[in-house]
C-alpha cells in the first residue's frame, strides 16, 4: 500500500513539475528585416537570451521583407491575424493605433526616460511604441570637396543659410568634377520622400499637416512658404543640381564613387562611405528661414490590440531595451542608439567616434512626421507632390491638389478623432 | 437535340457546379461585393462605422465642369501678355478654390484646355489623375492592339517559311512571353536607364555618339511609349503563334491558283491571305484588347504611375487608391467604371466585327 | 499546311537568315543579360551596362551570387511553395473546367444557357479590380484543416489555389474544343447506355489532348508568374511565392548581381520546360486559336 502512494504521489508531483515547464507561453512576433542579415541575428539573439532568462514566455518571430511590411500587417488585421509583438515605422503608429491594431505599452516608464524623444511612440497621451533606435539624416561631404570648392565649413550653431546652399551647388556644378552637384536620393520613392524632403519644407516655414489641428492642410501646405519651397525643389531640378529621375544603384554607391558633391543621407548609410573616403563630414541641414530640420522616429516596437498576452509582449519589450542591444543594433546597421549610456557603448556614437555628430544633430534639428493616423494617406500624397513638381509640374496647382486629396482623406475620416 | 440521351439535370449541375460555384464565390461575389462599397466610404480598416454615400464617390471621380475665361485686359482695354507675349487669363484658383459663384466647380483642377478666338476655354475635372489614367490607358490599348497585332502578323508571315531551323527561330520569338512581366519590368529598366542604359549605349553607339541620351523612363513624353514597346516586345511571341496557327489552316491550292495566275506577293497576301486570316484577326484583336486594359504590373514595377502621371492606368489606381491609401470605396468605384468601360467597348467590337450577312 | 516554299539560292537565305536572327536578337537579349549579370559581381555589372559586355561572360565571373542570394532568402522554399501552388492549381482546374465544359457542350440540363453566359462575362473582369474584395472575403472563410475548423485563408495554400481553379478562360477553350468533337461519338456511346461519366472519361477525354496541353500550359504561366494576389495575401514566410519572395533582394543597399541571380533562378526553370515542350506547346495554343 505505502508502495502504491509513494508511486502515485511521485507520479503526481512528476506531472505537476512537467505541466510547469509546459506552461510557457508561445508569443508571436513580426519583424520587418527579412532578407536583412545583420538586423535578423540581432533580433534573433534578442529573443533567445530572452527565452533563456525566464520561463513563462517563449517568442516566436516571422520575418518579413520590409518593403512589404506594412501592408503585410493591414492584411493581417484584416484577417484578425496579427502577431502579439510587431514592430512599427514611427509615424505609421498613430494610424495603427487609431485603426485599432495595436494597444498601448506596459512597461516600466523609468526606463525609458533617457530615450530620444523620436524613439518614443506616443498618441493620446499613451505610450504605444518604443524604438531601440533613431535615424538621422545629414549632408554628406567630403572636407577636400569643401576646401576645392572654397567653402565654409558649416557647423550645428552655425548651419549653412539657404543661399550658402545654393552657392555650394552652384560652385560644385561650375567645376565640372561631378556628374550632378547634390545627390538627393529620389530613387528611394516611398517614405523616403517625406522624411527626407519635408524637413526642407519645414526649414521654408511650411507643413505637410497643419499641426495646431490636425483637421486641414490648408495655408501649410499651399500658402507662400510651402510655395517657395516649391519653387526652390523645382529648382533643383531645372538648374541641373539634382536629378529627378535615380537609378538606385546610383543612390546606392554614387557619392562613394565620386559622381556627387554633397548626399543627403541617413546616418544607415554612413558606414558606407565611411569606408569609401577618409575625410567625410556629416553636415547639419541648410535653414531656409525657419531653422535647421531633419525628420525622426524611426522602427519601433509594440503591441497588437488582439494579443492574449499583452503583458508577456510587454515584458519582452522591455527586455529588448537594454543598453547593450541597442549598442549592438548601432553597430550593425549604423543608427543612432537611444540612450547616450548606450551611445558610449558603441564604435561610432561614442565621444569622438565617427558618426557621433549625428546623436547632436538628432537632438538640435530632429522634427518628428506629423503625428496623426491621417499620415499613411499625406504622406502618399506629398510624395506624389514632390515627384510632380521635380518633373516640372505647376508649383501651386500641385500643392493645392495635394492640399485637396489630404483634406478630403481626413474629412472621410471623421477628421481622425481630432 | 434535346433527348431523353441528353438531358440529365443532375448530372449537368454535378457536373458544372464546382465551376460554377467556384466562379460564383470567387468571381462574381466579390464584384458584387465591389459594386456595393462603391457607394459607401469604406476603408481597409477604420475603427468608423461604414456610411451609405450614394454616388458621391462616382462624381468625385467622374466629375467635369466647363469653365470660359476672358483674358485679363488692363485699363484701356488693351489685351496684357505675359513675360512671353501669350495672352495672360485670371488665374484658375480664383474660381475653383472657396467661389461661391462657382460652387460646382470647388476642387476641381484643370484637365487640358484650348483657346478660341480671344477667350480660352477650360475644362476642368475633380479628379485629374483619374482621368489622365483612363486617357492613358485608351492610348495604350489603341496603339498596342494594331501594332501589336500587326508585328505579330509580320513575324508569322516570316516564321511561315519552309527554312532549315525555322522552328529554332519560332521558340526564341515566344520566349518572352513565358518569363513573368515582373522579370521582364526590372530587365528592361536597366534598358531604359538614362545614364547608363543599354538602350542609350546602342543608340549613341548607332549614330556615333549624335543621339542624346534620354531617360526613358524619367521624361513624360516618353515613359508611356517606353512601357508600350516593352509590353509589346514581351507579348507579341503568343500573338505570333495565333496568326500561325490561322496561316497554316489556309488551303495551298489557294497558294498555287494565285502563283498560276502571277499574283504579286502583296496581291497574294490581300487576295488569298488576309480573307482567310478573318476569325484569326478577331479573335487576336478581342484577346489584345481586354489585356491592354488590365495594364498594371509593369507600371507598378517599372514608373508608379509618373512620371507626372503619363504613366497612370485605370487598374493601377484601383490598386493604389483601394490598397496603398486604404480607400477601398474608391478602388471599387474605379473598378466597377473599368468594368462598365471594358463591357462596352467588348460589346462595340462584337459589333462591329459581326459577320454581315 | 499552307507554308511559302523558301527560295533556295545563297544570298537570299543568307539574307533570310539575318533578318530572323537580327529578330532573334532583340528576342533574346534581355534574358542573355540577366543570365551574364547573374555572374558577376555588383560594381562589373554596373559598369558593363555601358558597353556590349553586359551580354558577355567576361570579367570576375563566379556563383557567388547564386550562394549569396540562397543565404539571404529561402530560395528553395519560395520555389516549392510555387511549384506546389502551380501544381496544384493546374491539375484541379483541368479537371473541373473540363467537367464543366463537357456539362455545357453535351448536356442538356435547366439553367445551362444562363450559367455558360455568365460565366463567360467573367472574362471581362480583370483580376486587379476585385482583388481587394476578395481579400476581404478570404479574410473570413472557414476552412476545415489538420487544426480544425479555422476562419481566414490568409497565408494558405488554399487562398492561392482555391479562387484560381475555375476561370472563364479555361473553360471557353475547353467548350470550343468539345465543340469540334464528332457528335456521334458521344451519342454512340449514350445509346448504348454508357452513363455520362463514363462518357467524359472514356470518350471525351482522351481525344482532349492538345486542349489539356493548352489550358495547363497557360495555366501554368499564369500561377506560376503571379504576383499582386500573392503580394497582398501571404505574408507568412512558409507559403510565399517566388515573386513574393523578390522583395527581400530590395531592402535599402541594393545587391544587383543578387537579384539577378535570384531573377535567373526562378525564370531558368520555366524557359527550361518550355524549351523542352515547345514543339506541343506552340502547336497546342495554335490548334485552339483558330477557332475563335
Amino acid at each position: 500500500m505505502t508502495s502504491l502512494r509513494l508511486l502515485a504521489t511521485s507520479i503526481a508531483i512528476t506531472t505537476a513539475m512537467s505541466s510547469a515547464a509546459f506552461a510557457q507561453t508561445t508569443l508571436t512576433m513580426w519583424y520587418h528585416g527579412a532578407g536583412n542579415e545583420v538586423e535578423s541575428n540581432i533580433v534573433n539573439q534578442i529573443i533567445s537570451d530572452f527565452n533563456a532568462s525566464q520561463s513563462d514566455w517563449v517568442v516566436e518571430m516571422q520575418s518579413f521583407p520590409q518593403a512589404a511590411y506594412n501592408d503585410s500587417v493591414v492584411a493581417g488585421a484584416l484577417a484578425g491575424n496579427l502577431p502579439d509583438i510587431l514592430d512599427v515605422d514611427g509615424p505609421v503608429m498613430p494610424n495603427w493605433a487609431w485603426s485599432g491594431y495595436m494597444q498601448p505599452l506596459q512597461i516600466d516608464e523609468a526606463k525609458i526616460a533617457n530615450y530620444l524623444p523620436g524613439t518614443k511612440g506616443v498618441w493620446n497621451d499613451q505610450l504605444y511604441s518604443i524604438g531601440l533606435w533613431d535615424a538621422a539624416i545629414s549632408l554628406v561631404t567630403r572636407q577636400s570637396y569643401l576646401d576645392e570648392l572654397g567653402l565654409r565649413t558649416p557647423t550645428l550653431a552655425e548651419p549653412w543659410t539657404g543661399e550658402e546652399f545654393m552657392d555650394a551647388l552652384a560652385k560644385a556644378k561650375e567645376s565640372g568634377d561631378f556628374d550632378y552637384a547634390l545627390d538627393l536620393g529620389t530613387a528611394w520613392t516611398g517614405e523616403w520622400y517625406p522624411y527626407a524632403f519635408s524637413p526642407f519644407l519645414q526649414s521654408f516655414g511650411g507643413d505637410i499637416i497643419d499641426r495646431s489641428t490636425y483637421t486641414t492642410a490648408e495655408g501649410v501646405l499651399n500658402g507662400d512658404a510651402a510655395v517657395e519651397f516649391g519653387n526652390w525643389w523645382q529648382g533643383l531640378f531645372n538648374d541641373g543640381y539634382a536629378q529627378a529621375t535615380q537609378d538606385p544603384a546610383d543612390r546606392d554607391n554614387g557619392f562613394n564613387s565620386g559622381k556627387y558633391a554633397f548626399s543627403w543621407n541617413g546616418n544607415w548609410a554612413a558606414l558606407g562611405t565611411l569606408d569609401a573616403y577618409d575625410d567625410v563630414l556629416f553636415l547639419p541641414a541648410p535653414d531656409f528661414g525657419n531653422g535647421s530640420k531633419i525628420g525622426a522616429a524611426s522602427w519601433q516596437f509594440g503591441v497588437s490590440a488582439a494579443s492574449e498576452h499583452p503583458e508577456g509582449a510587454s515584458a519582452f519589450i522591455e527586455f529588448a531595451l537594454q543598453d547593450k542591444y541597442l549598442a549592438e543594433f548601432s553597430n550593425g546597421i549604423g543608427l543612432i542608439p537611444a540612450t547616450a549610456s548606450a551611445a558610449a557603448m558603441t564604435e561610432n556614437y561614442k565621444e569622438g567616434g565617427p558618426l557621433a555628430v549625428f546623436f547632436d544633430l538628432s537632438e538640435a534639428q530632429a522634427l518628428v512626421r506629423p503625428v496623426t493616423p491621417g499620415y499613411v494617406v499625406a504622406a502618399k500624397v506629398f510624395e506624389k507632390a514632390l515627384a510632380d513638381i521635380a518633373n516640372g509640374a505647376d508649383v501651386q496647382d500641385t500643392l493645392d491638389s495635394a492640399v485637396d486629396e489630404i483634406d478630403a482623406d481626413i474629412a472621410k475620416n471623421d477628421n481622425y478623432g481630432f | 437535340m434535346a433527348s431523353k440521351f441528353t438531358r440529365s439535370n443532375s448530372t449537368g449541375w454535378l457536373m458544372a457546379g464546382p465551376a460554377a460555384a467556384l466562379m460564383g464565390l470567387f468571381i462574381v461575389l466579390p464584384f458584387l461585393f465591389a459594386i456595393g462599397l462603391s457607394f459607401t466610404n469604406q476603408r481597409l480598416i477604420s475603427p468608423n462605422p461604414t456610411q451609405f454615400v450614394g454616388l458621391s464617390n462616382y462624381s468625385q471621380l467622374l466629375g467635369v465642369g466647363l469653365l470660359t475665361l476672358e483674358p485679363e485686359r488692363d485699363d484701356a482695354g488693351e489685351i496684357l501678355r505675359d513675360e512671353d507675349g501669350a495672352t495672360s487669363y485670371p488665374a484658375l484658383r480664383g474660381y475653383t478654390r472657396n467661389n461661391p459663384d462657382f460652387p460646382q466647380l470647388d476642387g476641381m483642377r484643370e484637365w487640358f484646355s484650348f483657346s478660341l478666338g480671344e477667350s480660352r476655354t477650360y475644362v476642368l475635372a475633380r479628379d485629374v489623375v483619374f482621368a489622365k489614367a483612363v486617357v492613358n490607358t485608351i492610348i495604350f490599348v489603341l496603339v498596342v492592339a494594331p501594332i501589336q497585332g500587326g508585328l505579330a502578323l509580320v513575324l508569322a508571315l516570316l516564321i511561315n517559311q519552309k527554312l532549315r531551323g525555322i522552328n529554332v527561330f519560332r521558340a526564341i520569338y515566344f520566349m518572352p512571353v513565358v518569363v513573368s512581366i515582373v522579370v521582364v519590368s526590372l530587365l528592361w529598366r536597366f534598358i531604359y536607364d538614362g545614364q547608363s542604359g543599354l538602350l542609350n549605349n546602342l543608340l549613341g553607339a548607332l549614330t556615333f555618339g549624335a543621339f542624346p541620351r534620354i531617360d526613358w523612363l524619367g521624361n513624360p513624353s516618353t515613359a508611356l511609349g517606353a512601357i508600350i514597346a516593352m509590353s509589346i516586345w514581351q507579348a507579341v511571341g503568343f500573338h505570333m503563334v495565333i496568326w500561325l496557327s490561322g496561316l497554316q489552316t489556309i488551303s495551298p491550292s489557294l497558294y498555287e491558283a494565285a502563283a498560276i495566275e502571277g499574283a504579286s506577293k502583296w496581291q497574294t497576301f490581300r487576295y488569298v491571305t488576309w480573307p482567310g486570316l478573318r476569325n484569326t484577326a478577331v479573335l487576336v484583336l478581342i484577346v489584345i484588347t481586354m489585356q491592354a486594359f488590365a495594364l498594371f504590373a509593369q507600371i507598378d514595377v517599372m514608373t508608379s504611375g509618373g512620371p507626372l502621371d503619363s504613366t497612370q492606368t485605370i487598374v493601377f489606381q484601383a490598386v493604389e487608391r483601394g490598397y496603398g491609401k486604404q480607400d477601398i470605396s474608391g478602388g471599387s468605384t474605379i473598378s466597377v467604371i473599368l468594368f462598365v468601360f471594358v463591357l462596352a467597348i467588348s460589346l462595340l467590337q462584337r459589333w462591329l466585327t459581326r459577320e454581315k450577312k | 499546311m499552307a507554308q511559302i516554299s523558301g527560295d533556295n539560292h545563297g544570298l537570299r537565305l543568307a539574307v533570310r537568315y539575318t533578318v530572323l536572327g537580327l529578330i532573334a536578337l532583340i528576342f533574346i537579349f534581355p534574358l542573355v543579360f540577366m543570365l551574364m549579370s547573374s555572374l558577376k559581381p555588383d560594381a562589373q555589372l554596373l559598369s558593363d551596362t555601358r558597353s556590349l559586355r553586359a551580354f558577355l561572360p567576361v570579367g570576375d565571373i563566379s556563383l557567388d551570387n547564386y550562394f549569396d542570394a540562397f543565404r539571404r532568402a529561402p530560395v528553395g522554399l519560395f520555389i516549392f511553395n510555387s511549384v506546389i501552388v502551380t501544381g496544384v492549381t493546374v491539375a484541379l482546374t483541368l479537371f473541373i473546367c473540363s467537367a464543366a465544359a463537357f456539362a455545357f457542350v453535351f448536356i442538356d440540363w435547366r439553367g445551362r444557357d444562363l450559367v455558360l453566359t455568365l460565366i463567360l462575362a467573367t472574362l471581362i473582369v480583370p483580376f486587379e479590380t476585385i482583388a481587394i474584395p476578395l481579400l476581404l472575403i478570404a479574410s473570413k472563410l472557414p476552412w476545415l484543416g489538420f487544426d480544425g475548423l479555422t476562419y481566414g485563408w490568409l497565408n494558405s495554400y488554399q487562398v492561392q489555389i482555391v479562387p484560381f481553379i475555375a476561370d472563364g478562360l479555361t473553360i471557353f477553350l475547353f467548350v470550343q474544343y468539345f465543340k469540334d468533337l464528332p457528335g456521334e461519338l458521344i451519342e454512340a456511346a449514350r445509346v448504348e447506355g454508357a452513363s455520362w461519366w463514363q462518357v467524359y472519361r472514356r470518350v471525351v477525354m482522351p481525344l482532349a489532348g492538345p486542349v489539356l496541353a493548352t489550358a495547363a500550359i497557360l495555366k501554368f504561366l499564369v500561377m506560376y508568374n503571379q504576383y499582386l494576389w500573392p503580394l497582398m495575401v501571404v505574408q507568412e514566410e512558409r507559403y510565399r511565392p517566388v515573386m513574393v519572395g523578390l522583395q527581400y533582394f530590395f531592402q535599402l543597399n541594393r545587391a544587383w548581381g543578387e537579384i539577378m541571380a535570384y531573377l535567373s533562378l526562378i525564370t531558368v526553370p520555366v524557359l527550361a520546360f518550355y524549351l523542352f515542350l515547345q514543339r506541343a506547346f506552340i502547336a497546342s495554343i495554335a490548334s485552339t486559336g483558330v477557332k475563335g
